[in-house]
């Protein structure tokens, strides 16, 4: 790993405190985005919208 | 109704009809990670290892290489808003009302990095974690506008009526953030005639600003990806929502 | 078309002067914020007038939002707003008609309540002068705001909680103005160009809001 210099605290947290508000998002997001999918699945194999316009 | 009017046509629900939507951006996905990935090993090795440190600031330059995309990406984002805002107003465009709510967490998100990344630059360099300078206290006041508007989502519960109501609300503080900007750097200058540290564009050479670039690219790559992400997730709620308020009907008819 | 302008004016005014005391509880309110503060930084007379132009904007800040949940809220309720939006006045006359009652009711309470605030917190008449004429030109604005706010939190039964925060970040020009207009130093004198800075934006605000709350109440009520 390179030399950072005396600063190297401050540059580390901030990388560090990036990454790990990204990776949060990111994850966040993903969850998200599955249980709608699997909520949207559930709710359409039980029939819900197609029985009463497509008999 | 010639040929290009149904062409025209087509490529409009292409866009509007929120399910076709999906269907089509889903397929921008795969290629898009794969951009931002590229772009952030790229502009990390770029910033870590390929640029030298900065002959007044020393390695602390470093940080502006996770500061400067955020900090754009708050505007941007509002950008954004603003401009779906104007869709959903002008054209009742229904993906614009769903790219204005997607936006919102991801610009709050964005600002308050940037907010957090200027604190952890002006430490070493300045002394202090906060300034009451004027570029860090219109951010501030932006993420306090971005808090607003977020709240104000949650706290409808009709999501096509909010909509719209979100949409004037966002274009009154577009509006309104050149004169904060301007008000903040008067009041500051006000207060504190002592010139802080200005990082202005042309000064900076040219082995800062290749990282600086790639960066931005890299950190607009992951917002346009997570954008899209949010827009099909809020699709698939208001779908979801409208299939359970039928199932709730039919249960109780 | 004015007639009818002032009809809405008149009605406002009538109702809430009948209904009684709700601007002298809003004066009350600004004086006693006024009066708290000595308790909470000490009874240090030559501090608190230094701080007074703060202390005489923030209390009056705080009064104003505290004062926006009537601006529509017991019209949409009752449904006279539905009937406003009928009339041949354009919706946007009938928000700026309610916003100079909504002015006259809660602002100009303030501004009489302002000498008490002065001589509480030891301003010079000097000052005491231009903290008047910075609330005269400052607060239009401020009401102005807040018709958005209200204007956008009408159907949310919650919403006068919400309004203050979504108004709060965006009236901080007026703010920093205002208080410039009143203070003189240190360092070089810009109170006049301050005071001139805020009547600006005070008329932009007030000339740009209406349409604003205008489309909010169309688009929360259809």
């Amino acid at each position: 790993m390179i030399d950072l210099g005396p600063h190297a605290v401050y540059i580390v947290w901030a990388y560090l405190g990036v990454a790990v508000a990204i990776a949060a998002l990111i994850g966040f997001k993903l969850v998200e985005s599955r249980r709608l999918s699997a909520r949207l699945a559930a709710l359409e194999t039980a029939g819900a919208d197609r029985s009463a316009t497509h008999p | 109704m010639n040929v290009e009017n149904t062409s025209k046509q087509s490529w409009w629900t292409r866009i509007a009809h929120p399910g076709q939507f999906v269907a089509w951006s889903r397929r921008l996905l795969v290629p898009l990670w794969i951009a931002t990935a590229a772009l952030f090993v790229l502009g990390l090795w770029l910033a870590f290892f390929a640029s030298p440190e900065d002959y007044q600031m020393g390695d602390t330059v470093r940080i502006m290489y996770v500061h400067v995309p955020t900090a754009w990406l708050s505007q941007f984002v509002y950008g954004v808003m603003s401009v779906s805002a104007i869709g959903t107003l002008v054209w009742r465009h229904p993906m614009a009302d769903v790219s204005m709510k997607a936006a919102a967490p991801l610009g709050a998100t964005f600002t308050a990095l940037a907010l957090y990344t200027g604190a952890l630059w002006g430490r070493p360099t300045w002394g202090t974690f906060w300034e009451w300078d004027g570029r860090m206290t219109s951010t501030l006041v932006l993420l306090l506008i971005y808090f607003g508007i977020v709240a104000l989502w949650r706290a409808f519960d009709d999501q096509l009526r909010a909509a719209r109501i979100v949409a004037v609300f966002t274009l009154v503080g577009a509006v309104n953030i050149p004169i904060i900007k301007f008000s903040v750097d008067w009041w500051a200058t006000l207060h504190q005639p002592a010139s802080v540290f200005r990082l202005d564009g042309p000064t900076m050479p040219g082995s800062i600003l290749t990282p600086l670039f790639v960066m931005v690219f890299a950190f607009t790559a992951l917002f346009l990806t997570l954008h899209l992400i949010g827009m099909h997730t809020e699709v698939r709620r208001r779908r979801v929502m409208s299939l359970e308020r039928r199932l709730a009907q039919r249960g109780a008819a | 078309m004015m007639s009818a302008f002032t009809a809405i004016l008149l009605r406002d005014l009538k109702l809430a002067l009948r209904t009684g005391g709700d601007w002298l509880t809003l004066a009350l309110f600004f004086v006693m914020v006024g009066i708290v503060v000595p308790f909470a930084i000490g009874p240090d007379r030559e501090l608190l007038s230094r701080l007074a132009p703060g202390i005489v904007w923030i209390a009056a800040f705080l009064s104003v939002l505290l004062g926006l949940d009537r601006l529509f809220r017991a019209d949409h309720e009752d449904g006279t707003l539905l009937l406003l939006r009928l009339s041949d006045l354009p919706l946007a006359g009938v928000v700026l008609a309610k916003l100079i009652a909504h002015w006259l009711l809660t602002a100009l309470p303030l501004l009489a309540a302002t000498p008490l605030l002065a001589v509480m917190l030891s301003m010079d008449p000097p000052a005491f002068l231009r903290a008047v004429v910075s609330l005269l030109v400052g607060t239009p604005g401020l009401v102005a705001l807040g018709t958005v706010g209200a204007a956008v939190t009408v159907t949310i039964r919650r919403g006068g909680l919400i309004a203050p925060v979504l108004i709060l970040p965006l009236a901080i020009p007026l703010l920093i103005f205002g208080v410039g207009a009143i203070t003189t130093g240190p360092g070089p004198d810009q109170s006049g160009t301050a005071l001139l800075l805020l009547a600006a934006i005070s008329l932009i605000a007030v000339a740009v809001t209406p349409f604003a709350a205008a489309l909010a109440i169309t688009s929360a009520e259809d």
